[in-house]
């Protein structure tokens, strides 16, 4: 007894010799993670801010522009179409993905029959890469050789990419069929974490499925939910791969979301100076937009939701 | 070297090289082949990150221009004078489009490839009419073909370089090769001429009668999908470029070789100042050499520009898939071509037009092409009226 209290208090002052010296080791693990954030996330901000004062044309020389290229994309109408398509995207979308994924994270969490097959059905879209589904959705809308034409069901053979509108609501659910996968298994894990013992004190009060459901899992998801919204919601903004080769932003603008708008601007017509103006802005909306996200989980952010267990 | 992709020009261009391999082995040449569309974008960002491949391949115009403005690709003026041979190999009006302030850029290459009216004969026949020589001929083909369940024109709208072919000619054809000539040269107010506007309201026009394919604004010519519905009947007429004539001949499931095929030169528009034999589409394609390649490669490139490129083998399979190669004196060769019909055609409005004009996109710089397509794409929606339409693109000129 005596030699074990005299080993941990030895082993105890070796440790906080240690300390100093781990701390120092520990801030050189940093150092590669570091290097990778400032090479690849922070001189390229820096490098598009200064761009972004720029005249360029991606080819020939760099020349100063002063505020010009801030002056003309904020006095662009072709701007805040962009912003209001993103932000239309990107409330429909966390309104639409976010029950659907919620429900489909809470059935693929339970131990119903035929659960894990469904689960894998449901996770496929997770396995195929954006430009892949697009592809495949433009072949299978194709309003003169797709899919609807295929099996005679005129109802479904609408211009579905060539339509403003329609085209806008097939992005959303494109966009819902390729995410929600991927935020029912954030949801499953989060269902997962909760503990039985909540459900059956819940059982033995009389509560039913939907009361338990109300008043245990969807309080219990809290963070879940901010995760899964955060992710959403930033994640909408890079959106781009999918409705470039869905759609290239058209008809007319009906689909160009700032990312795109960004691309074209810079890439199509070679203003790389006013491309990185909406650069700019969209690193702005996504920080604050992550910032607000992560308020919203409330100032008791480390507190535990499992007290009293 | 990077190459479009897609039959029949893939393989033609490979034998090129090949050959041009086996007898150059130590300058082999390694291509890689990328979609049209996505090619575009491809080489202006290498060209802008100094990693574009030795031979950089285009339509010549603008974009060519600000790739020598920016000394991006090589000065090819002396060469063309030490090699007297090659430049006359050429039609001279090829060389109009490699050229920038006086110095050629580019060598010509390929194809001259004219915007034609195709149509399918066999709708024509079952529907008793006749090909459209007129602007009212094309709306009241619209209203036949619409009555008879058949789309009157296919179009790939979603590319909006297809839409942008119906302007070219409508432009020309009521306003003459005057008006986009001064569009070209950033006169001031050149979009607000009346005849823009007369264009922009002919198209919506035609598109409010139905006159375009259900869906056109989500059809991509890369897909190939507006051939198609023109010769799986679904649709009558295309205006295309003339290099589809390939590809259809070769997909169509005998559609061509069985003389389904009809082609014709755009109509004429009542009261327009334009000449009926004007052509719009490319005057060729073209090659230059990226000045940041390396001289041995540099070498090698002029080598295949003078001997692998234009060959007899080259120029052959040009002519067997359906084109007319930009080469003097190919007459006997195309009289005896099995598609003799086509390419006299072809080559008769490229050789007869007093205005051959460049494609738009290519000619005008990238950044007042990329508005002038927007621009298009939205008129073809409606969503935004031809004064508008010439508002917007008068406030690019210069740009």
């Amino acid at each position: 007894m005596s030699s074990t209290t005299t080993h941990r208090a030895a082993t105890a002052s070796r440790k906080i010799e240690q300390t100093g010296q781990q701390k120092s080791a520990l801030a050189w693990l940093t150092v590669p993670a570091l290097i990778f954030f400032v090479v690849f996330a922070l001189a390229p901000l820096v490098g598009v801010l200064v761009l972004s004062f720029a005249n360029w044309d991606g080819i020939g020389a760099i020349g100063a522009a002063g505020l010009e290229n801030w002056s003309s994309v904020l006095s662009d109408p072709g701007l805040y179409n962009a912003l209001g398509l993103t932000f239309l995207i990107m409330i429909v979308s966390w309104l639409v993905q976010t029950p659907i994924s919620l429900l489909l994270g809470v059935f693929t969490a339970g131990t119903q029959r035929y659960r894990a097959a469904l689960a894998v059905l449901y996770f496929l879209p997770l396995l195929l890469s954006s430009a892949a589904v697009a592809i495949a959705y433009k072949a299978l809308l194709d309003p003169n050789f797709g899919l609807a034409v295929g099996l005679g069901l005129p109802f479904l053979a609408q211009d579905w990419l060539g339509v403003p509108q329609l085209a806008l609501g097939l992005v959303i659910f494109v966009i819902a069929w390729q995410f929600v996968p991927f935020h029912t298994l954030i949801y499953q894990g989060g269902v997962r974490q909760i503990p039985k013992s909540l459900y059956e004190a819940a059982q033995i009060d009389g509560a039913g499925i939907i009361k338990q459901f109300f008043h245990i899992t969807l309080p219990q998801l809290k963070y879940t939910i901010i995760t899964s919204s955060t992710l959403m919601v930033v994640g909408s903004l890079t959106y781009f791969d999918l409705i470039f080769v869905l759609t290239g932003g058209g008809p007319g603008n009906s689909t160009r979301i700032l990312a795109l708008d960004m691309y074209l601007r810079g890439f199509r017509a070679n203003l790389m100076g006013p491309a990185s103006v909406i650069a700019v802005i969209l690193v702005v909306i996504g920080l604050v937009l992550a910032l607000f996200l992560q308020r919203l989980g409330g100032k008791d952010k480390q507190g535990s939701q499992l007290e009293g267990l | 070297m990077w190459f479009l992709s897609g039959e029949p020009n893939q393989t033609t261009i490979q034998k090129a090289v090949d050959a041009f391999g086996s007898s150059n082995p130590d300058n082999k040449i390694a291509v890689t082949y990328f979609q049209n569309d996505a090619y575009k974008t491809k080489i202006k960002t290498a060209i802008g990150a100094g990693q574009a491949p030795t031979i950089v391949y285009g339509w010549g115009g603008g974009t060519l221009k600000t790739y020598a403005e920016a000394n991006q690709v090589e000065d090819l003026t002396s060469w063309f004078e030490a090699n007297p041979d090659l430049k006359n190999k050429f039609f001279p009006a090829s060389f109009g489009a490699a050229t920038v302030n006086g110095k050629i850029y580019a060598l010509p290459n390929q194809y001259v490839a004219p915007i034609v009216l195709f149509y399918n004969k066999e709708l024509f026949e079952k529907a008793g009419v006749q090909p459209p020589k007129t602007w009212d001929d094309i709306m009241s083909l619209v209203k036949t073909f619409n009555d008879m369940g058949v789309a009157p024109f296919s179009l790939g709208g979603q590319s909006r370089w297809t839409s942008m072919m119906w302007l070219e000619y409508l432009l020309d054809r009521i306003g003459g090769a005057d008006v986009f000539k001064a569009i070209f040269e950033g006169q001031p107010n050149a979009w607000m001429d009346p005849a823009v506007i007369e264009t922009g309201t002919k198209i919506q026009e035609l598109v409010s009668a139905d006159g375009f394919i259900k869906g056109f604004s989500s059809i991509t010519a890369d897909s190939k999908a507006d051939q198609a519905l023109l010769f799986t009947g679904k649709a009558a007429m295309l205006l295309q470029g003339s290099w589809t004539y390939g590809p259809m001949k070769k997909e169509g499931q005998n559609f061509v070789q069985d003389g389904k095929l009809g082609f014709v030169t755009f109509p004429t528009i009542p009261g327009g100042k334009g000449d009926p034999k004007n052509g719009v589409g490319n005057p060729a394609q073209y090659m230059s050499i990226s000045a940041k390649a390396t001289d041995k490669e540099k070498e090698t490139a002029k080598k295949f520009f003078k001997d692998g490129i234009m060959t007899e083998t080259v120029i052959d399979a040009y002519i067997n898939s359906g084109s007319v190669p930009i080469v003097n004196g190919i007459e006997d060769k195309l009289a005896t071509s099995p598609d003799k019909d086509f390419l006299n055609f072809v080559y008769d409005l490229a050789k007869n037009a007093p205005n051959f004009q460049q494609s738009w996109d290519q000619a005008l710089s990238p950044t007042a092409a990329e508005a002038l397509l927007n621009n298009i794409d939205q008129l073809f929606l409606k969503s935004i009226t031809p004064q508008q339409f010439a508002e917007n693109m008068n406030a690019t000129l210069g740009k």
